[in-house]
């Protein structure tokens, strides 16, 4: 089976659609009468899903920089339906994030343009995200094209991959907040860019099969991928505390606790695997109350010196607040900068201040927090908290 | 595609031709032009005297020129001088530029407009 697939599909697509049409087979109720008739079908559709997704991508690529594509529409040995086939393989991909993530653009020049190229979100979405008007995002996605253009920038793998891992990381894990995030909204993605990251992570991981950072991102990942279907009740979204952890997927937490092991034993801490870590904590604890915070905080704060990030300035407060009480917690953050329109500062903050006692004050930074949301889910779950508030 | 590379680099005292250490530091110039004419990047290149001999005309629109003595931004690295390579794509200009051999400064690649 698999060597008729790999035939028409290339061996990497046949693969993993086999595996998929086994993983469904162990669900069946009752035998079909021709079981290895059914595998085929059903592995021969994932094929064929998974192929129409990458021809997507190219698509989407075609259409929104027709001269990036990796292959010459002159040349008469390429026409534009080749690219249309598997042959469209995660290797191109990855050339075209390494092409997006070129240290010749800006941080936030690479995040856009991978999420536009190869995430294929609109640049409403995009920007949304980055919390930056939609207008300077389009505008920073065609200055990057044209610079692509002009300058030369090259569609290859470079020889010394390291040396652009680091971006490759950031804005692969970026992506999959994006999706990690809208997934459940009715609003939410049109990709589905969490199995996108992921996936495209263990294409990393492959080509990158030493590096600490890649597979404590991939843990990492998988962690929250495993929490992923309790994180919503409808379409609100369900905190970590009030998650039911018997549907957390088990068999992902020992993947990703594998990963991270493996990374951990090659002595070169980063932030991806700091961050793992703080993910195996929560995965791992029994019961919410059995959470260790304090190990949790000390985590945060070793990520808040190799980062420096307001945002994990804010976590740690979450987490020394959880450890010692919320008062502390709220001074940690009074100290924190440059979040004034972030609307998680103001829902932690009003949080902490109803821990403490002072619904007073809580109220007008849970306003605040709605006011900023763009999240579905999230600002349902922020109406929620401030209807409770008025029964305190 | 040919690239011009741009060194910007602070001044510094440098030994006159003849003067004890000239050889010295001329040589890694010249085996990075050998190295560049070897492997077909070669297309232009020359260095400038110092910013304190630059003159420059400042234009306003409708008010004539005025002429006036220093550079046309007073910088710390200044533009002492340029190369113009051919290269596949600029990744190879980033390399070539790379081995540029000051000690410290900036060296900014910029593609030429094709003819």
């Amino acid at each position: 089976m698999l060597a008729l697939l790999a035939h028409r599909f290339g061996l990497d697509v046949a693969d993993d659609a086999v595996q998929d049409a086994l993983v469904e087979a162990l669900n069946w109720a009752t035998i079909p009468d021709i079981p290895a008739a059914w595998l085929y079908t059903v592995a021969r559709n994932r094929a064929v899903d998974r192929v129409r997704r990458d021809a997507a991508a190219a698509r989407r690529l075609a259409r929104a920089a027709p001269d990036l594509l990796p292959y010459d529409l002159d040349d008469e040995e390429v026409t534009p339906d080749m690219i249309d086939d598997a042959a469209y393989s995660s290797d191109e991909h990855l050339r075209l994030l390494l092409l997006c993530c070129h240290p010749a653009l800006n941080r936030d020049t690479q995040v856009a343009l991978t999420l536009r190229l190869v995430g294929g979100l609109t640049t409403a979405e995009i920007a949304a995200a980055f919390l930056v008007p939609e207008q300077t995002l389009a505008q920073r996605v065609v200055r990057a094209k044209r610079k692509i253009r002009d300058a030369g920038i090259p569609l290859t793998i470079p020889a010394d991959l390291s040396l652009r891992v680091d971006a490759l990381l950031t804005v692969l894990y970026l992506i999959f907040n994006e999706g990690y995030l809208s997934r459940g909204s009715v609003s939410g993605a049109r990709v589905d860019l969490v199995e996108e990251a992921i996936r495209l992570t263990i294409t990393a991981r492959e080509l990158l099969p030493n590096n600490p950072e890649v597979e404590g991102l991939l843990a990492l990942e998988l962690y929250a991928r495993a929490r992923h279907d309790t994180r919503f009740n409808g379409d609100e979204l369900v905190l970590l505390d009030q998650q039911d952890r018997t549907r957390w997927d088990g068999e992902l937490i020992e993947q990703a606790n594998g990963l991270l092991h493996s990374a951990l034993a090659r002595l070169r801490p980063g932030p991806f695997q700091t961050q793992a870590v703080i993910a195996r904590h929560h995965a791992t604890a029994r019961t919410a109350a059995d959470t260790d915070w304090p190990a949790i905080a000390s985590a945060y704060s070793m990520l808040l010196v190799m980062t420096g990030s307001p945002v994990v300035a804010l976590n740690r407060a979450v987490a020394v607040s959880m450890a010692d009480g919320p008062d502390v917690g709220l001074r940690l953050l009074d100290d924190v900068t440059g979040l004034d329109e972030y609307h998680l500062y103001w829902a932690t903050k009003a949080e902490l201040l109803v821990s403490s006692g002072d619904v007073d004050a809580a109220a007008p930074a849970f306003a605040r927090a709605r006011e900023l949301a763009t999240n579905g889910a999230e600002k349902q779950h922020l109406d929620r908290r401030i209807a409770e508030l008025h029964g305190y | 595609m040919q690239y011009m590379i741009l060194i910007h680099s602070e001044p510094f005292d440098a030994p006159a031709p003849g003067d004890p250490g000239f050889e010295e530091l001329m040589a890694p110039w010249m085996e990075y032009k050998n190295k560049l004419v070897e492997g077909g990047h070669f297309v232009a290149a020359e260095q400038l005297q110092g910013t304190e001999t630059a003159t420059t005309i400042r234009r306003a629109n409708d008010a004539g020129d005025t002429i006036v003595d220093g550079p046309f931004a007073e910088t710390k690295e200044h533009l002492g001088g340029f190369y113009i390579v051919e290269a596949k794509d600029l990744d190879e200009a980033l390399t070539l530029a790379a081995a540029v051999p000051i000690p410290a400064g900036s060296l900014e690649v910029r593609p030429v407009v094709p003819a």
